[in-house]
């Protein structure tokens, strides 16, 4: 909401510097979020007026004018076609700083010889004062504007740029604002005095109205005014309006808006012979009824919108816009001004349905008070007469069904400190209050307050404590630290599992990354080496900002790929990266199952080529080998078995298993997954579910004592087919009771090995915790090992 | 052989013995020098173990004498010897350390070096903050029902404050038409089923993830990072929400900063307030990055509106209670002058590697 200064002073002295001013209704809550300061570049130029004007000699469309400037005159070249003897004007001095008018650039005005003439200063435009981009001819100021005064004196105003919240509605205009500033400030308002003559002919006579929906419109106010005569409106009025961002259009939808700028209650004017039947009819629209609005648009409505209508159609959408029908127009000679009030939950429907958002539309949604209806009509109806030569007819139309009584609230001093923490006095409390129009009947430690009758967001005690303090000032209140016992503390332990894998992750040299949550159906097809439909479908956004960010991710790995790909585009080396957060699996009828997962990609060096050694690349036992670190430094025992992941290569991949759980996989990315995302390189992939991981986390583990007696070891090496796995003949070793450690130290296929076989050597660690193993028992347990692994796995010791 | 020394003269060699050792040990200049000189005074076959060894043929008396004295010798010299021995091997370390080389301003063998994305490092710096103060870290759904959402914290449909909340709807639809589903566009929800769910006193913050629909620019994105608190107990007061805060404010912005406190309006806070600090680019005299105004609004506060507390069940007669919401974007980037909010999202490891 823009509000000119000058237009405040009309309400409310102020005494305070604009920036001063400022900050104090921004801490109060109506933040000024900019100013514009208009003319404060107006050195040396002052208000004159034309007392000659001669032609040039050298030029036809010169003329050489001479300017009154109280003190002295001055002669000046000018070629403006609308310069006219007796105009006030607004005269340049040399030295001035102005816009010129072609190229909108600054200059200071010099004196210059114009064809031969001498001329010193100059009579500017709009557009050399920064006013407005009109350029056709001289301004030409108001004939009441005093000869000699600075021009800043007479024109210059800050506007103040108010960030209004939505729970003032009464702050969107003029006097709310000079309101507030009378209440920080300490001084008094001065409401428009309204106050005129009425014709004698009754107005219910000329027209009646019905409210049929009461629940949409609780009060419908009226009043004609006949004789007038459409034109512009004043100079004054049209610069107040431009200053506040509304566009002059003719007197009548002028002083309308003028109005509302004043009291923030729409107003609207019909012209009255185009209502049919004399009659205003507020009714809710038929399904489908068409409206042509002021703008010329057809608009369709619906069963749930509100119309303005008379006896044959609508006239208007109630409190968005007007109908053509019954539009202003130059040859209007009476109106029917309408100053009501609508339902604001419906006409923020009705506004945002049509997307017609308005001035009045903004008002009615923050719900202003019906209270307002009739002072506003009273003022407007005044000015039409002042300004249009009309006649007002006698009284007004007040159709109020949703009158009610606003019941006063209690406030206590002992309630205000409960709140604030801080103790302000009753006659602070009630000062403060009044200050802004409440109503206080103190007693002796509490105060009964009535609202006023513009005020639409108090109704609780809480609000008078906000009105109170936002007056006394927030910086009354002092800090404190919370003194109260400390909660009981549940830390929920996701939280810190999310924390020791991300900590973890990073140690390992994963870079975190954060993807979007949102993907796209394309995306995730990308995953499908064979294309077949995604089941189930992932949750969709009913209105998504781009396809991109249509479906929320049921797997993190479709937006790390692509953030791999994006990177390529200019990083060669070996990347480690990770996205720990949720995906989001639907459930049917309920929010989805929001389960966090923790995802790694892993390609192409393991460690930069250095100065010396070779460049190594990582591989599927760099990716498995994080997940064991990870699941090992959590405390959690995994192995690993045959897993069938569709975007993942099926002979390198392993599922992660922890006490029967499949939680999570490992494995070499499929080419073709690669190939859709434009990868041409080896990638391995790690995805884990924290959610199933967590339970096995949390857990208290126990104390092993440290061994006593010291280990025997033993290296065997073995040979057995070459698809054998590793994790069968290692759970063979450890079964045996003895065995402390197994642990594989070397894989060999090759020429020493016969064909379809590979020889794997253990070094195989056993100890008692009871006694010193002699060799006799070590080669006895041994001798059994092989045994086990020799009927079960066809194993040979290799010699 | 058999030799009867005389008790003085023995000892007059040993003494001679004695002054010879140290005269030789002085001259050694390498371990090898001092290993031979080591056999020939204190070997098996020196004069010195000779003369031990000849002891017991000496009568009683003259054995206590004299074998005190050799070995007193003995001691002597071995002493000797190691400090000798201490002084060379010092004096060849040094000279090792001189002469081997190697260039150390080669690089060392690259370890891969991962870092948190400084979202996440923010939001643990402001936790940890909150949880030094007794705050409990609390999380939510992301996809969430407009009721908690927004039902519960006073913005009802059609109310204009939804219009600054522009909202990712999910495609739900109920079995009358409503579509009561959605991307929380706060984590205010985290809020209002707090107030639903936990006993007071209560003092918890909730951070995560927000969505909103809003085109990305450098200062928007359809996703981004928020934290809320909520205190609720006895006897809390707008006094402890200012204090807490400031708190917060001194140890994340620095001791120095200055603090602003104004009234604002959020539909679920009654009185509502909203904090900001003194702009870090011109320190409050206003430039581009704080509009001119000086100040930086951090996060928007008050005291829970009672309707709220009343609608999660608890009286708000008897408990007051105090909440917060910030935005944690904006705070690495004020902190490090990140320019366009789209990088933290946008994932190029040459930008999170900064950090
Ligand atoms: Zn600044």
């Amino acid at each position: 909401m823009k509000v000119p200064l000058k237009w405040l002073q009309e309400y409310v002295d102020i005494t305070l510097p604009p920036t001063d001013l400022a900050n104090r209704l921004t801490l109060a809550g109506n933040e000024v979020e900019g100013m514009q300061v208009i003319g404060g570049n107006w050195e040396n130029i002052v208000v004159g007026q034309v007392i000659a004007i001669n032609p040039h000699p050298n030029a036809d469309r010169l003329s050489l004018a001479t300017i009154d400037l109280g003190t002295d005159q001055q002669s000046v070249v000018c070629g403006a076609p609308n310069l006219r003897l007796g105009d006030k004007v607004a005269f340049a001095y040399v030295g001035a700083q102005l816009i010129d008018g072609h190229t909108g650039q600054v200059f200071r005005l010099k004196s210059a010889k114009i064809r031969g003439v001498a001329s010193s200063g100059m009579v500017c435009s709009e557009k050399e004062l920064g006013i407005s981009d009109s350029h056709q001819g001289i301004m030409v100021l108001p004939t009441e504007a005093p000869v000699g005064i600075r021009l800043t004196e007479y024109l210059g105003d800050v506007i103040l740029d108010l960030s209004i919240t939505p729970n003032r509605p009464d702050c969107l205009s003029v006097i709310g604002i000079a309101r507030e500033i009378a209440a920080l400030t300490g001084q008094n308002l001065h409401l428009p005095e309204v106050n005129y003559q009425e014709a004698p002919f009754p107005i219910d006579q000329q027209i009646s109205v019905e409210i049929l929906a009461p629940d949409l419109c609780p009060r419908y106010c009226a009043s004609l005014i006949t004789g007038i005569t459409v034109a512009e409106s004043p100079r004054w009025m049209q610069q107040r309006l431009l200053a506040c961002g509304l566009r002059p259009i003719n007197n009548i939808v002028d002083i309308t808006n003028y109005v509302m700028l004043e009291y923030s209650q729409p107003l609207h004017a019909f012209n009255y012979p185009k209502i049919r039947g004399k009659k205003i009819i507020v009714r809710r629209a038929n399904d489908g009824e068409v409206v042509v609005t002021l703008d010329g648009a057809e608009r369709v409505l619906s069963g749930d919108m509100l119309v303005i209508a008379d006896e044959e159609r609508a006239v208007a959408i109630a409190g968005v816009m007007g109908s053509a029908n019954s539009e202003i127009t130059p040859e209007t000679t009476s109106v029917l001004l309408e100053a009501a009030n609508f339902n604001q939950a419906s006409i923020h429907y009705t506004g945002s349905t049509l997307r017609l958002p308005s001035d009045a539309c903004m008002r009615f949604e923050r719900g202003i008070r019906p209270e307002l209806a009739l002072p506003a009509l009273r003022r407007a109806s005044q000015l039409i007469m002042q300004l249009t030569g009309g006649e007002v007819a006698k009284g007004w139309i007040d159709v109020y069904p949703g009158r009610r009584d606003h019941e006063p609230i209690l406030l206590s001093t002992a309630e205000v400190k409960r709140l604030l923490g801080v103790e302000f006095s009753l006659e602070q409390i009630v000062e403060a209050l009044t200050s802004l129009g409440f109503d206080c009947k103190p007693g002796a430690s509490e105060v009964w307050v009535t609202t006023p009758y513009w005020r639409s967001d108090i109704h609780l005690a809480v609000n008078l404590i906000e009105e109170v303090v936002r007056i006394l000032g927030y910086d009354k209140i002092p800090t404190t630290m919370l003194s109260r016992p400390l909660p009981r503390q549940n830390h929920e332990p996701i939280l810190k599992l999310k924390e020791e894998v991300r900590r973890n992750l990073t140690g390992y040299g994963f870079q975190e990354l954060i993807t979007y949550s949102l993907t796209s159906l394309e995306r995730l097809h990308k995953l499908l080496p064979e294309p077949h439909p995604i089941e189930p479908m992932p949750l969709r956004v009913a209105n998504p900002m781009t396809a991109e960010q249509e479906y929320l991710r049921p797997n993190l790995r479709a937006n790390l790929l692509a953030a791999l790909e994006a990177n390529r585009r200019h990083e060669d080396d070996g990347i480690r990266f990770f996205d720990l957060g949720k995906v989001y699996l639907p459930r049917p009828g309920d929010l989805p199952d929001e389960r966090e997962m923790v995802c790694g990609l892993l390609s192409r060096a393991r460690i930069e080529k250095l100065w010396r050694g070779e460049q190594e690349l990582l591989d599927f036992y760099d990716a498995k080998g994080v997940v064991e670190g990870l699941v090992s430094q959590l405390g959690v025992d995994a192995s690993f078995e045959e897993c069938r992941d569709e975007s993942l290569l099926p002979s390198k991949q392993t599922a992660i298993v922890i006490a029967n759980n499949r939680l999570g996989v490992v494995g070499e990315l499929h080419p073709k997954v690669l190939e859709a995302f434009d990868l041409s390189e080896t990638v391995y992939l790690f995805e884990i579910d924290l959610t199933d991981l967590l339970p096995f986390t949390v857990g208290h583990k126990m104390f092993q004592p440290i061994p006593r007696f010291p280990a025997i070891v033993r290296d065997i090496a073995l040979v057995v087919n070459a698809k054998v796995a590793h994790q069968k003949i290692q759970g063979i070793i450890t079964s045996f009771p003895l065995v402390a450690q197994a642990s594989i130290f070397d894989v060999y296929a090759g020429g020493q090995v016969p064909p379809g076989k590979k020889s794997l050597a253990y070094r195989i660690a056993f100890q008692s915790p009871t006694h010193t193993l002699t060799d006799e028992e070590v080669n006895e347990v041994q001798q059994q090992i092989l045994d086990k692994l020799s009927q079960e796995l066809r194993a040979m010791l290799r010699t | 052989m058999k030799e009867v020394f005389e008790t003085s003269s023995i000892i007059e060699q040993l003494e001679d013995l004695k002054l010879n050792a140290l005269q030789e040990l002085e001259g050694t200049n390498s371990v090898k020098e001092l290993e031979s000189w080591r056999v020939r005074y204190l070997g098996k076959k020196s004069h010195l173990t000779e003369v031990l060894r000849s002891l017991a043929t000496l009568p009683l008396e003259e054995r206590r004498a004299v074998g005190a004295f050799a070995n007193e010798v003995k001691t002597y010299l071995e002493k000797s010897l190691d400090k000798k021995r201490q002084v060379l091997y010092e004096a060849q370390l040094i000279s090792t350390a001189k002469e081997e080389y190697i260039d150390v301003t080669l690089p060392g063998r690259a370890f891969p070096v991962g870092r948190l994305h400084p979202i996440t490092q923010t939001l643990y710096e402001i936790c940890d903050i909150f949880v030094s103060m007794g705050f409990q870290v609390v999380e939510g759904p992301e996809v969430e029902w407009d009721y908690y959402n927004f039902e519960a914290l006073n913005i009802p449909e059609e109310h204009p404050a939804r219009d600054t909340m522009a909202t990712l709807w999910v495609d739900f639809q109920t079995d009358s038409g409503d579509r009561p589903m959605l991307l929380r566009t706060h984590t205010t929800s985290v809020t209002a089923r707090i107030i639903e769910t936990m006993k007071p006193p209560i003092r918890v913050i909730e951070p995560g993830k927000v969505y909103r629909y809003e085109a990305s620019d450098a200062t928007h994105t359809p996703m981004f990072y928020q934290i809320d608190g909520l205190v609720v107990d006895e006897g809390i007061t707008m006094a402890d929400l200012k204090g807490t805060l400031y708190e917060f404010a001194r140890r994340f912005f620095g001791e120095d900063r200055k603090v602003r406190f104004r009234c604002d309006y959020f539909p679920f806070v009654e009185p509502g307030a909203e904090m900001a600090i003194a702009c870090l680019t011109c320190g409050g005299k206003g430039c581009r990055l704080c509009g001119n105004s000086g100040w930086i609004e951090i996060l928007g506060a008050g005291m829970t509106h009672p309707q709220v507390l009343q609608r999660g069940g608890l009286d708000p007669e008897v408990y007051s209670s105090f909440a917060f919401g910030m935005g944690i974007d904006r705070l690495p980037m004020l902190r490090y002058g990140i320019d366009d909010t789209r990088l933290f999202y946008s994932n190029d490891l040459r930008f999170l590697r900064q950090f």
